[in-house]
């Protein structure tokens, strides 16, 4: 460690690594996964990366519950997780190593601050001796750095107080794994420049911790080998990186440029939707209003109001949310406008975990309103995909004169991968007519085609009529109570939906068409369930993957394809819901795996399902 | 449809509408006697003395008896859920700033069920007029108390009295920061319509209430003050700029003692009428206005007429101007440079 020269070390290829990230919330964990994630991304590999943030927002320090992780899984070939196990720790105190050690692949390597092990902060992890004097980590390669001093040391001299200073060793970490992976700290440096420039003195002491890292890194003798993950062959194109839920906001902003209207965003704050408010009202300049209601209730009352004005109504919220807007949702199809509402899935019931994914509000969705009031519902697979499901949903909505239901979770809202930038002039033109034209028109009647009704709005001269939650006659739309009326709208406001089937791509097949077993699943688990379903085939399994988009109504073929294989096991992160579905309307003896931990699935634990269903034949 | 912003109320085309140009096809199906149909009358006849095309005016109600009106005006209409229709009425104006609507509500609907959103679309100043049909009782469910019916009434959920304390409706719009609040009768056609006026020629958060009779649960709720041989002693006709003086002779005069309003006699104890308070709407200071909206009969006569009428910045104007404000600082959004913001790489 006293030497100063660079040492030479052989270099390692990996096809993939995955490295966690973890300290106490205060250690700016999430910025240096980041900023990680970003320097593979630009190098170009495919990545994939999940945060893990503490549900308290100040909890103490050195605290389990205060512990902030980041995971990202680099790779140079296509991967579809975070990955399941990491393979790297990073943790900067006792806390960060007790709550995460865990999970690490056996023999996998921990990179500790090994000044954070002081006894009151091992205490407060709840080690009676510390894990790095006995062999409780033996199973490990253990690299003990004393990161808070190393750190210090090289600031010094800069006008500081310790606890700033002690605020930039996140960066020396991060210096450190870049020298590990062989990666360039450009990116990095960039950024504190455009992040401190205005600071010169914090721009100086970042770029002094993260140059010091790196330098230490090539200077230590402590390790034997570094690595390197070659960039993995994407399609080509531009890409950036992307969470769901900025993916999300995108395509909602550019779904309401294609349609060409007004986007109108009322939401109230909850996690792990909140950030969709967020960005969407920094883009004023994009003519975008947003709208922090006063409820959930307010909030989807206010989109719906502004789709009535013709405007792209859009409410975003989570599960509880979910719950407070049910009426509303009714209403919206009654008077069959076209509304859409996200909801970013979290672990429930009631507040349940609210920063921890779950796929629980699915039968909500669908059924979670007082009498027959069907709805579309989407559902996107992975972060990129927010995007276009997006434009999907208001897609549905315009052509189909229908409220949409969009399910993301907090897995697919926080977690992040790259993304091709599409070009705008390849997406579809949403443009819909007003209705304008005096003559024949009725509130009610209906496209022969879509079922869809006119979208007479206020402000046209001679469409002035009513409507509300009330029955409504047929084509005429007064009110109407009438039996046989009544139970004509019921069918026909069933049919719409149903038809919309007719307007959605087919259900597709990973693999064989036909055979042992399909797995079929929907929403974030795409990436578990592929990566799996990979390593399944690649052992000469006869087994598929199908993913549905389209929960209601499924793709036409959805019962073809689930009639093709001897089993069908369907994993979700609830007890049984889209199984239930399945079941119930195509008659399979669909088989579900269900764990409900907050947690997405590994891919190891789908494998190992997929593997015992077959060896039960 | 982004840039367009309202015109004012004012310079639109002068209108040749009348009354029966406001009125649908649907049949009017309220209890035959009960107050509503004056309020939809006294409506139907201001209409087009706004001159806005009928084409612009929206009506937006809850559930209640109240909440049928919409059906009955030829304008759009929207007959939502209970409650809400403050909520989307809040939405319409945020996309469509120009249109002008009227948001129709029962005291249940407003201040139970909908009591949230009052508050909130009041104090955000939403350019939305609220008119309350305050019968004191839950008409359309046949006959439970409302948050209006009084201590110890018996209705139908309260078969021995109710237990709840009253609130006052308008004390409740002046708390949530309304910028115009009045009160008017169902029976007192032409003050009615003087006030319904008034609330269609502001912009911002109004809200009115109508005090209404609901002849088969609640009947004569108002009676005590608002009855023809009575009314003069019993109610106080509020004009700004004018001595708050009632009674049938036009002797009787709100004066304050300290912070205490008390009813005095013009020409008594040498009571002049300079002792008499002078009402202001305009007054920026809520003290008076809260005094007007708590005093009630039979303390003190009942204020009807404007109470409070301190225009601001509507919700929809500055929700524009943020965006203009966005627009010349930063440039109209450029949404492929949007797309590709932050850090990008390209695969050839
Ligand atoms: C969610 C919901 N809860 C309850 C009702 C039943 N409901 C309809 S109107 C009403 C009360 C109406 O009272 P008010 O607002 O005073 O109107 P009024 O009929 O007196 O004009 C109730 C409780 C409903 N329609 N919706
Ligand atoms: S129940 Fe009362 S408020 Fe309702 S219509 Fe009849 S009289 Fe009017
Ligand atoms: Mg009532």
């Amino acid at each position: 460690m006293t030497s100063t020269k660079a040492h030479d070390v052989p270099v390692q290829e990996l096809d993939r690594v995955t490295i966690r990230f973890a300290g106490d919330s205060g250690d700016g964990m999430q910025l240096t996964g980041t900023q990680f994630s970003r320097a593979a991304a630009v190098f170009g590999n495919d990545i994939s990366t999940l945060p893990d943030y503490p549900a308290e927002i100040r909890a103490p320090a050195g605290s389990i519950p205060g512990v902030s992780g980041f995971q990202i899984s680099f790779s140079a070939s296509e991967i579809h997780t975070p990955g399941d196990a990491p393979d790297v720790l990073v943790a900067m105190n006792p806390a960060a190593l007790r709550a995460n050690v865990r999970d690490l692949v056996p023999g996998g390597a921990i990179i500790v601050n090994s000044d954070a092990f002081t006894p009151p902060n091992l205490a407060k992890a709840g080690y009676a001796t510390s894990p790095l004097a006995d062999d409780s980590l033996r199973a490990y390669t253990v690299f003990e750095i004393p990161v808070s001093t190393l750190n210090a040391r090289a600031l010094d001299g800069l006008d500081m107080t310790s606890k700033q200073v002690d605020l930039t060793k996140n960066f020396f970490a991060l210096g450190l794994m870049f020298w590990l992976y062989g990666r360039t700290m450009e990116t990095t440096l960039a950024w504190i420049e455009e992040k401190f420039g205005s600071r010169p003195m914090i721009a100086e002491a970042n770029r002094r911790a993260l140059n010091a890292g790196y330098a230490f890194g090539e200077t230590t003798e402590l390790f034997h080998e570094t690595y390197r993950v070659a960039p993995a062959q994407l399609a080509p194109g531009t890409y950036r990186n992307i969470t769901g839920n900025e993916a999300t906001a995108l395509g909602m902003l550019t779904a309401a440029r294609l349609a060409d209207r007004q986007l109108v965003y009322a939401s109230y704050p909850i996690t792990p939707a909140s950030e969709i408010l967020h960005y969407l009202s920094a883009w004023k300049n994009f003519g975008i209003k947003t709208f922090q209601a006063e409820d959930e209730i307010a909030a989807i009352g206010a989109a719906l109001g502004a789709s009535y004005g013709g405007a792209l109504g859009l409410t975003g919220t989570s599960g509880p949310g979910m719950a407070l807007k049910a009426e509303m949702l009714g209403l919206a199809v009654m008077v069959e406008l076209p509304l859409v509402v996200v909801d970013v899935q979290r672990a429930g019931p009631s507040t349940g975990m609210p920063t921890k994914t779950e796929q629980g509000d699915l039968l909500q969705a669908l059924f979670g309103r007082n009498g027959e009031s069907p709805i579309p519902v989407i559902a996107p697979a992975t972060p990129a995909e927010c995007f276009d499901l997006a434009i999907e949903a208001w897609r549905i909505a315009l052509h189909h004169m229908t409220p949409v239901v969009y399910l993301s979770d907090a897995f697919l809202a926080n977690g992040s991968e790259p993304w091709r930038i599409p070009e705008l002039d390849s997406l579809a033109d949403l443009r819909v007519a007003n209705r304008t034209e005096r003559a024949g028109f009725y509130p009610y009647e209906r496209d022969p085609e879509t079922l869809a009704r006119p979208w007479a709005i206020p402000g046209t001269p001679g469409l002035e009529h009513r409507i509300g939650g009330l029955e409504k006659l047929d084509i005429l739309g007064t009110i109407s109570y009438d039996p046989d009326n009544h139970h004509r709208m019921q069918l026909l406001r069933a049919e719409k939906i149903a038809r919309i089937a007719r307007d959605i791509p087919p259900l597709e097949v990973f693999g064989p068409p036909e055979g042992e077993l399909l797995i079929l699943g929907w929403g974030s688990t795409y990436g578990a369930i592929r990566s799996a379903v990979e390593r399944l085939q690649g052992r000469g399994l006869k087994v598929a993957h199908a993913h549905l988009r389209h929960l209601n109504p499924f793709p036409a073929n959805t019962g073809e394809v689930v009639r093709a294989y001897e089993r069908v096991l369907i994993p979700e992160l609830n007890l049984g819901q889209l199984r239930m579905l399945i079941r119930s309307m195509f008659l399979v003896d669909a088989e579900g795996f269900n764990l409900v931990r907050g947690k997405p699935f590994q891919i190891s634990e789908i494998q190992a399902k997929a593997e015992q269903v077959l060896g039960d034949r | 449809m982004t840039d367009q912003l309202a015109p004012s109320l004012a310079d639109a085309a002068p209108s040749k509408l009348t009354r029966k140009d406001f009125a649908s096809d649907q049949e009017v199906r309220w209890c035959p006697g009960c107050g509503d149909y004056s309020i939809l009358a006294q409506t139907q006849k201001v209409m087009p003395d706004f001159g806005v095309p009928r084409e612009n005016i929206v009506f937006i109600s809850g559930i209640g008896c109240s909440g049928r009106l919409p059906y009955y005006m030829n304008t759009y209409g929207f007959h939502s859920i209970h409650g809400r229709a403050p909520t989307i009425a809040t939405g319409l104006k945020e996309a469509r700033p120009e249109l002008m609507v009227w948001v129709v509500t029962g005291d249940g609907d407003a201040l139970s069920i909908g009591g949230n959103h009052i508050l909130h679309s009041m104090r955000r100043n939403v350019d939305i007029r609220v008119v309350m049909f305050n019968n004191r009782i839950y008409g359309l469910t046949k006959g439970q108390a409302s948050p209006t019916t009084e201590f110890g009434q018996k209705t139908k959920s309260t078969p021995t009295g109710s237990a709840d304390y009253p609130i006052h409706p308008l004390v409740v719009a002046l708390a949530a920061e309304a910028s115009f609040v009045a009160r008017s009768v169902d029976t007192q056609t032409e003050h009615l319509q003087g006030v319904l006026e008034r609330t269609g020629f502001h912009r911002g958060s109004a809200f009115v209430e109508v005090l209404q009779n609901c002849n088969i649960f609640n009947d004569g709720a108002h009676r005590a003050f608002t009855d023809r041989d009575v009314r003069d002693d019993r109610m106080l006709i509020l004009e700004h700029g004018k001595p708050m003086i009632f009674g049938k002779n036009r002797d009787l005069g709100i004066r304050l003692d300290g912070l205490r309003p008390e009813i005095v006699r013009v020409g008594e104890d040498g009571i002049t009428l300079d002792d008499i308070l002078v009402h202001d709407e305009t007054s920026e200071d809520p003290t008076i206005h809260n005094m007007l909206a708590r005093i009630y009969w039979p303390e003190f006569p009942v204020p009807i007429g404007v109470i409070r009428n301190v225009p601001r910045p509507t919700h929809d104007e500055l929700v524009d101007a943020q965006i203009r404000d966005a627009i010349a600082r930063q440039g109209p959004g450029d949404l492929a440079r949007l797309l590709r913001s932050g850090e990008t790489w390209t695969v050839q």
